[in-house]
C-alpha cells in the first residue's frame, strides 16, 4: 500500500499550487496596476508642461493591496461565501432519516480516510450533486443536494462522499476554493480596469484616441505603446485564461479523486453507479452558480461538454467527460476483483 | 578534506534524524489507527444490548441465537484493551453471531412493525462500517510503517526509534470478510 506517501505528494503539490496560485494572483493585479502607472507615466513624460507627470505609482500600489485583501478574504472567508451563495444549510441534528444516514456515512469516511469529520451541509435542489470545501481538513465542509440524497442509495451516497472527502484530504479543496474566488476577481478587475483605462488614454494621450491603436498620434513614445498594448492584451486575456486553468486544475483533480474515494470505500462500482444516476439527472442545479462549479462532483449546469470527449470538452468543460470517470472506475473494480479472485 | 568529512557527516546525521522522525511519526499513526478501532468497537458493543432488546419481543424463540450474541459480545468486551490478534479473534466471533442473529431475522416479518427498527438498523449498519474502515485504515497505516522500518536503509535506524512491526487485523474467513449486511426490515 503505497497510498500515504502517494498522498504525502499529493497535499504538498497541491499546497505548491496553492502558494503559486496567490502569487500569481498578486503579480497579476501588480502589473495591471503598475503597467498602467508606467504607461501612463511614459505617456506624460513626453508631453508638454500643461499636463501633470504621472510620478507616483498609485493604480499599481492600490491594485496590489486589493489583490492582497481579496486572497486574504478568500482564504479566511472563501469556503463560507461558497456555502452561503448556494444556500446550503448546516446539518447540526439530523432531523430526517435520510439526513442521519448522510451523517453516518460522512463520519465512516471520516474514518476510512483518517480525518477529522467535516461538518456536514444540505442544499435545497432537486438536482443531485455534491461538492466539499475548505481551506485545510479540519475545517472542511462537505454539501450534498436534497436531491442527491433522495435519490442515490446508501452504497452510492458513500461514493460520493468519498470522493468529497478525497479532495478534502488532496487539498483540493484549499486549491479550487482559492481559484473559485480569484476567477471571479479577474474577471471583476478587469471588466473595471478596461474601464479606466479608456478614461486614462483619453487624459494621457492629449486626445489621441480611445484605444491603444489609436493613441499612435499622442502617445508618440514606442515604448508607451507597447507597454499600453501588452497591458490591454492581458486586460482582455486574462478572464479567459483564469477560467481555462482552473478548468484544467479540475478537470485532473476528478480522476485523481475518484481513484482515492475508490480507495476509501473499496467499492468502486457503487461510485460509477451514483456517477450514472447523476448523468442521467439532465436538469441543472440551480443552487450552484458558475462560481462553484469546479467545486462540484458533476458540473452543476448540466452542459453537454462534460459528456463530450475529443478537444472541446478537453478544454471548456470544468469536469472529465463521465462516461470516461464511470470507465477508469469499471476498470478499478475489475482488478480488485481479479486481485481477490485465486 | 577535514570539511569534505565535516560536509558527509552533517548529511549522515540529517538523515539520520529525518529517518527516525518519520519512524516515529508512523508508529504514532499506527497507535492512533488502533485507537481509533477502539472507539468504534465500544460503540459496537453498546448498540448490541439495544439490538437484542429490540428482536427480543419477536424472536423469543431464537434464545440460543440471542445468547450467543450476548455472550459473544461479553466475550469482546472483555477482550479490549487485550493485543491485536486477540481482540481480532473476539470481534470475529461477535461477527458471527450477529450473521446468525440477521439471518434468523428474515423469519420474523413482525420485525419490521417495531417503530424504531429502521433506525437501529441504520445504526447497526453504520456501525459495522466504521469497524471495517477503521480496520482498513488500520492495516494501510501498520503496513506502511512495517514497509518503513523493513527497507534499506530505514532499517538501519528501526532499532534507535524502538520500532517494532505492528500487528495486522487478519481476518478469518471468508464470512468474516464482508461486512455484515444488515437487514432487518425484510429487502423491501
Amino acid at each position: 500500500m503505497t497510498a500515504p506517501a502517494n498522498l504525502f505528494e499529493q497535499q504538498e503539490s497541491n499546497r505548491r499550487r496553492s502558494f503559486w496560485l496567490v502569487t500569481g494572483f498578486v503579480l497579476f493585479f501588480a502589473w495591471v496596476g503598475f503597467g498602467g502607472d508606467l504607461a501612463w507615466y511614459l505617456m506624460t513624460a513626453d508631453a508638454g508642461p500643461e499636463v501633470p507627470r504621472h510620478t507616483v505609482p498609485g493604480i499599481g500600489i492600490v491594485a496590489t493591496l486589493i489583490a492582497g485583501g481579496i486572497c486574504w478574504y478568500s482564504w479566511r472567508k472563501g469556503p463560507e461565501r461558497v456555502l452561503w451563495a448556494t444556500g446550503a444549510r448546516e446539518v447540526l441534528e439530523p432531523a430526517t432519516e435520510l439526513e442521519q444516514r448522510l451523517v453516518n456515512v460522512v463520519e465512516e469516511m471520516a474514518i476510512a480516510s483518517g480525518q477529522p469529520r467535516p461538518r456536514i451541509f444540505v442544499v435545497p435542489d432537486g438536482d443531485p450533486n455534491a461538492f466539499a470545501t475548505g481551506i485545510e481538513p479540519r475545517k472542511a465542509s462537505v454539501a450534498v443536494t436534497q436531491g442527491l440524497l433522495e435519490r442515490l442509495d446508501r452504497d452510492e451516497l458513500q461514493g460520493v462522499v468519498a470522493h468529497e472527502m478525497a479532495h478534502v484530504q488532496n487539498f483540493d479543496t484549499r486549491l479550487m476554493t482559492l481559484l473559485a474566488a480569484m476567477v471571479g476577481a479577474i474577471a471583476l478587475m478587469s471588466d473595471g480596469m478596461g474601464r479606466i483605462i479608456r478614461g486614462g488614454v483619453r487624459i494621457g494621450g492629449g486626445g489621441g484616441g480611445r484605444s491603444a491603436r489609436g493613441s499612435g498620434k499622442g502617445g508618440g513614445n514606442p515604448l508607451a505603446l507597447i507597454v499600453l498594448v501588452l497591458w490591454v492584451l492581458t486586460l482582455v486575456l486574462a478572464p479567459i485564461i483564469s477560467r481555462f486553468l482552473a478548468m484544467a486544475v479540475s478537470r485532473r483533480r476528478e480522476y485523481l479523486a475518484d481513484a482515492t474515494g475508490a480507495q476509501f470505500t473499496r467499492n468502486p462500482m457503487a461510485l460509477a453507479r451514483a456517477l450514472e444516476k447523476l448523468d442521467a439527472a439532465h436538469e441543472p442545479t440551480h443552487a450552484i452558480t458558475r462560481g462553484a462549479a469546479h467545486l462540484c462532483i458533476v458540473d452543476p449546469s448540466a452542459s453537454r461538454l462534460s459528456a463530450r470527449e475529443g478537444f472541446l470538452g478537453d478544454v471548456f468543460a470544468s469536469h472529465p467527460p463521465i462516461a470516461q470517470r464511470i470507465i477508469r472506475l469499471k476498470g478499478m473494480a475489475y482488478q480488485a476483483a481479479k486481485q481477490q479472485a485465486p | 578534506m577535514g570539511i569534505l568529512l565535516l560536509v558527509v557527516a552533517a548529511a549522515v546525521v540529517l538523515w539520520v534524524i529525518t529517518a527516525y522522525n518519520r519512524l516515529i511519526a508512523l508508529k504514532n499513526q499506527v497507535a492512533n489507527a488502533w485507537k481509533q478501532i477502539d472507539v468504534q468497537l465500544k460503540r459496537r458493543h453498546d448498540l448490541i444490548p439495544n439490538l437484542v432488546s429490540a428482536v427480543k419481543g419477536a424472536m423469543d424463540f431464537e434464545k440460543n441465537t440471542l445468547e450467543a450474541v450476548i455472550a459473544a459480545r461479553n466475550k469482546a468486551v472483555s477482550a479490549s484493551g487485550g493485543g491485536v490478534a486477540q481482540v481480532a479473534r473476539a470481534e470475529g466471533e461477535l461477527t458471527q453471531a450477529l450473521g446468525r442473529l440477521f439471518a434468523l431475522s428474515e423469519n420474523y416479518p413482525q420485525l419490521k412493525a417495531t417503530a424504531n427498527i429502521q433506525q437501529l438498523q441504520e445504526e447497526l449498519t453504520s456501525t459495522e462500517n466504521k469497524v471495517g474502515f477503521a480496520r482498513q485504515l488500520y492495516n494501510d497505516v501498520a503496513t506502511s510503517y512495517n514497509t518503513a522500518q523493513q527497507q534499506f536503509p530505514t532499517n538501519l535506524v528501526a532499532g534507535l526509534a524502538k520500532a517494532a512491526p505492528a500487528d495486522l487485523w487478519e481476518l478469518e474467513d471468508a464470512a468474516e470478510r464482508a461486512v455484515p449486511k444488515v437487514d432487518l426490515s425484510m429487502g423491501q
